[in-house]
């Protein structure tokens, strides 16, 4: 990418990309019309991304609720052939990420590094679709005459907050283990990590997610924060980063629905973690009597 | 039913035990009394009759027992193998059973619930609970593939008034099994089987601060929750107060899990076995005065069938048996108290005021105690209040259906989603309804049925967290 190239070789001007937001499967700006500046690395001015309103949430939110309980019911199968779909779309344009995260400033053998993880990722959790009902479900031996099994289920719509220091990988690795749970989910992204977000929902449109599962909004934490948390039809919310006073805040509104609240470390550590599937599931049991 | 066919009074025997005049708190290890001296009578709510008089716990004591469970944590507990750990569990699983009779005498009389419930349900599935979790305590590695188990700490618990002894187990058993300590603060209407279960815990040799109990009401819980020692909260009772608890731990790292109210959808489709669908109805609502956050409050009836159910309904209420909890023949106790007894009679009113057309059995009631007479209403909207809120009584609210997806419409209508049940005889129905209600425990063909292995709790305003099983350890363990 060359966002500030003005003119190519052969006096040939670039066309530049207008960054839009994946909401319900369309690329939307703004309601709000509104934009951020991102500053490139060196300073100077790199490009616009959307800011995303409240009121985007808020669309967003019926979208993943419209999509929720036809992605919930989706086979374990497809959930994951559609995870690999998403790796095998994000292969093939892993150079063009690579630029892209360079233009946002990372290191060339970063940029590679990050790719290259966000693309294995991918391919592990496409793997654990069908695998982790069977390794955190159970069959629950009672004392009384009845078959009595635990299911894994989603909770539904999730709202996830990315860090910004692995612009890919965060948002890669928070979207998988809530998607593949069978949840629908909205994901914010901020600062530069925004340009990797966007690139990255044209790779997730063209990975067979049915539209409305996975929604990416852009814009300022401190302004949408407190909608994700207070919002009653959402069901969970994860974050990444954040200081106190937020996780203070976002964990008082989440009792206004009793939302479940995960903030998680930015970094690595728990990338490969199928316990965070867990974190957005609900556990349901099912009793039946035995008998003739 | 005629007078003629009615039954002999059979009551238990209370003259095999005798209950103190007055208890302390347990702390250490040991009885004490309560900083301020304070104290609070808990009544029989069937005769309105003061049993014993208990210690008023306020901030000093929690602050005391809060300690104490440090100390026991870092010097006892947690250094004890999990094979020990879960020999003391074993240890109090015998007792229980050993003291079963007293148990479930007392348990009826501090809390107004039928003796045949207190001594075929609470106390067995007590005893059970223990039993189950002192197994775990010595394999945690195994109900956590590919991750390293360790405790959190120490837990402060809040249990209700209508499974006083039961709901220890379910917050202690766990708890204890996964090497932490705790705080337990027993609803204060119903002290008096978690205090016994104090006792139980001396006799078991349990080492001083593992288990500390606090009596008191809802400001002795405030001064629990708030008290800046806890690792971990667990607390079962009403949603309200669940949210409160949450805001309250919004900026500390206490780990909180929350088993809050219901207002289950119980399901009949015209295929289902009527009879015994109306004995799971009955079961399901009737069962303990209704004080069940996961009862089968709302019934949801095929129009098809709606008739010859609410007809067989009313003519099997008929036969309930409602009066002195410690007689045998008894069906439905005493409410628990006066104010939850009020609160009943408030809906009972506020449905009638909606419109609803309520329906009352004709038995007698004593005069003394606390009775409500098994209840429904029919004619109702899901907006109606009846519909929406828990009453936690014996009181169901009659809705009728057409199709599979308007009763599953109806019964996701509601911000909880503790439980659920189903009656059908097509097996393929079975799972598209019991996948299709949101909630965390789902009956079919069955309703309100326990057991230590299988995990309960909730989706949605119900909570968070499970109780029992593998699952049920979760709440009480880090993994790294």
């Amino acid at each position: 990418m060359s966002r500030n190239g003005t003119s190519g070789k052969n006096g040939r001007l670039d066309v530049r990309k207008t960054y839009k937001m994946l909401v319900g499967g369309a690329f939307v700006r703004s309601e709000s019309g509104r934009a951020l500046d991102v500053e490139a690395p060196g300073g100077g001015w790199l490009g616009h991304v959307c800011r995303a309103s409240r009121k985007d949430f808020r669309n967003a939110v019926v979208a993943a609720r419209k999509a929720a309980s036809g992605w919930a019911t989706a086979t374990s199968y497809l959930k994951g052939q559609i995870l690999y779909r998403a790796a095998e779309m994000l292969e093939g344009r892993a150079s063009g990420f690579r630029e892209v995260l360079q233009s946002i400033g990372l290191s060339p053998v970063a940029a590679k590094t990050e790719v290259s993880q966000a693309i294995d990722l991918l391919v592990y959790y496409a793997g654990w679709a069908d695998k982790y009902l069977q390794v955190f479900g159970a069959v629950n031996p009672v004392a009384t005459p009845h078959f009595n099994f635990s299911v894994t289920e989603p909770m539904g719509v999730v709202a996830y907050v990315a860090g910004e220091k692995r612009p890919l990988l965060d948002l890669v690795s928070g979207i998988a283990p809530i998607v593949v749970g069978g949840n629908t989910v909205i994901t914010l992204s901020t600062g530069r990590a925004a340009v990797a977000a966007m690139e990255l929902g044209e790779v997730l449109e063209t990975s067979d997610f049915p539209p409305g599962v996975i929604n990416l909004l852009c814009g300022l934490r401190e302004e949408l924060v407190g909608q994700m948390s207070s919002h009653m039809d959402v069901n969970a919310l994860v974050v990444q980063g954040g200081d106190e006073k937020e996780h203070t805040a976002s964990r008082e509104a989440c009792a206004l629905n009793l939302k479940r609240y995960f903030p998680r470390d930015p970094g690595g550590k728990g990338d490969e973690d199928p316990y965070r599937i867990l974190d957005t599931v609900e556990i349901k049991t099912t009793w039946h009597p035995v008998g003739g | 039913m005629g007078a003629d066919w009615g039954y002999a009074p059979a009551p238990e025997s209370a003259d095999h035990f005798k209950l103190k005049d007055h208890y302390g708190l347990f702390i250490g290890g040991k009885f004490v009394p309560a900083v301020s001296g304070k104290r609070f009578k808990t009544i029989n709510p069937a005769n309105e009759k003061v049993i014993a008089e208990v210690a008023d716990g306020g901030e000093k004591d929690v602050d005391k027992a809060v300690k104490t469970a440090r100390a026991a944590y870092d010097k006892v507990w947690r250094k004890l193998s999990g094979r020990e750990r879960g020999k003391y569990l074993y240890r109090i699983a015998r007792i229980i059973q050993e003291r079963s009779r007293e148990l479930a005498v007392v348990e009826s009389m501090d809390g107004g619930k039928p003796i045949r419930e207190s001594r075929d349900v609470d106390i067995p599935l007590a005893a059970a609970h223990f039993f189950y979790h002192a197994g775990w305590a010595d394999k945690l590695g195994y109900a956590f593939p590919g991750k390293s188990v360790s405790p959190i700490g120490v837990a402060g618990q809040i249990i209700p008034w209508n499974f006083p002894l039961l709901m220890v187990a379910w917050k202690v058993a766990p708890a204890l099994a996964c090497g932490n300590t705790v705080v337990l603060k027993p609803a204060e209407t119903t002290p008096l089987t978690a205090l016994l279960f104090a006792e139980i815990c001396q006799e078991a040799g349990l080492p001083e601060g593992v288990f500390s109990l606090v009596t008191g009401a809802g400001a002795t819980g405030a001064a629990l929750v708030n008290h800046p020692g806890l690792n971990k909260v667990a607390f079962t009772g009403s949603t309200e107060v669940g949210k409160l608890i949450q805001k309250s731990l919004a900026g500390r790292g206490t780990k909180l899990t929350l088993e809050l109210g219901g207002k289950a959808a119980h399901i009949i489709f015209e295929d289902a076995t009527i009879d015994q669908a109306v004995e799971g109805i009955i079961n399901g609502i009737y069962f303990n005065q209704g004080h069940v956050c996961c009862a089968g409050s709302r019934l949801l009836v095929q129009e098809s069938v709606e008739e010859e159910v609410v007809t067989k309904l009313k003519a099997r209420m008929e036969t309930l048996m409602v009066g002195d909890p410690l007689d045998k023949n008894t069906d439905i106790g005493a409410i628990n108290s006066k104010a939850q007894c009020d609160r009943i009679r408030d809906y009972l009113k506020i449905g009638e005021e909606e419109g609803a057309e309520l329906f009352q059995t004709q038995c007698s009631v004593p005069e003394k105690g606390y009775w409500i007479r098994p209840s429904f209403f029919t004619k109702v909207a899901q907006s109606h209040r009846i519909v929406q809120e828990e009453i936690f009584g014996p009181v169901l609210a009659i809705q009728s259906f057409r199709t599979l997806n308007e009763a599953l419409e109806k019964a996701n209508n509601t911000p909880y989603g503790l439980s659920g049940g189903v009656w059908t005889d097509k097996g393929a129905k079975i799972f598209k309804v019991t996948r299709g209600i949101r909630a965390g425990v789902i009956w079919a063909n069955t309703f309100n049925k326990f057991d230590p292995t299988s995990p309960f709790g909730g989706y949605k305003e119900s909570g968070y967290g499970r109780e029992g099983g593998r699952h049920g350890l979760r709440p009480y363990v880090e993994l790294s």
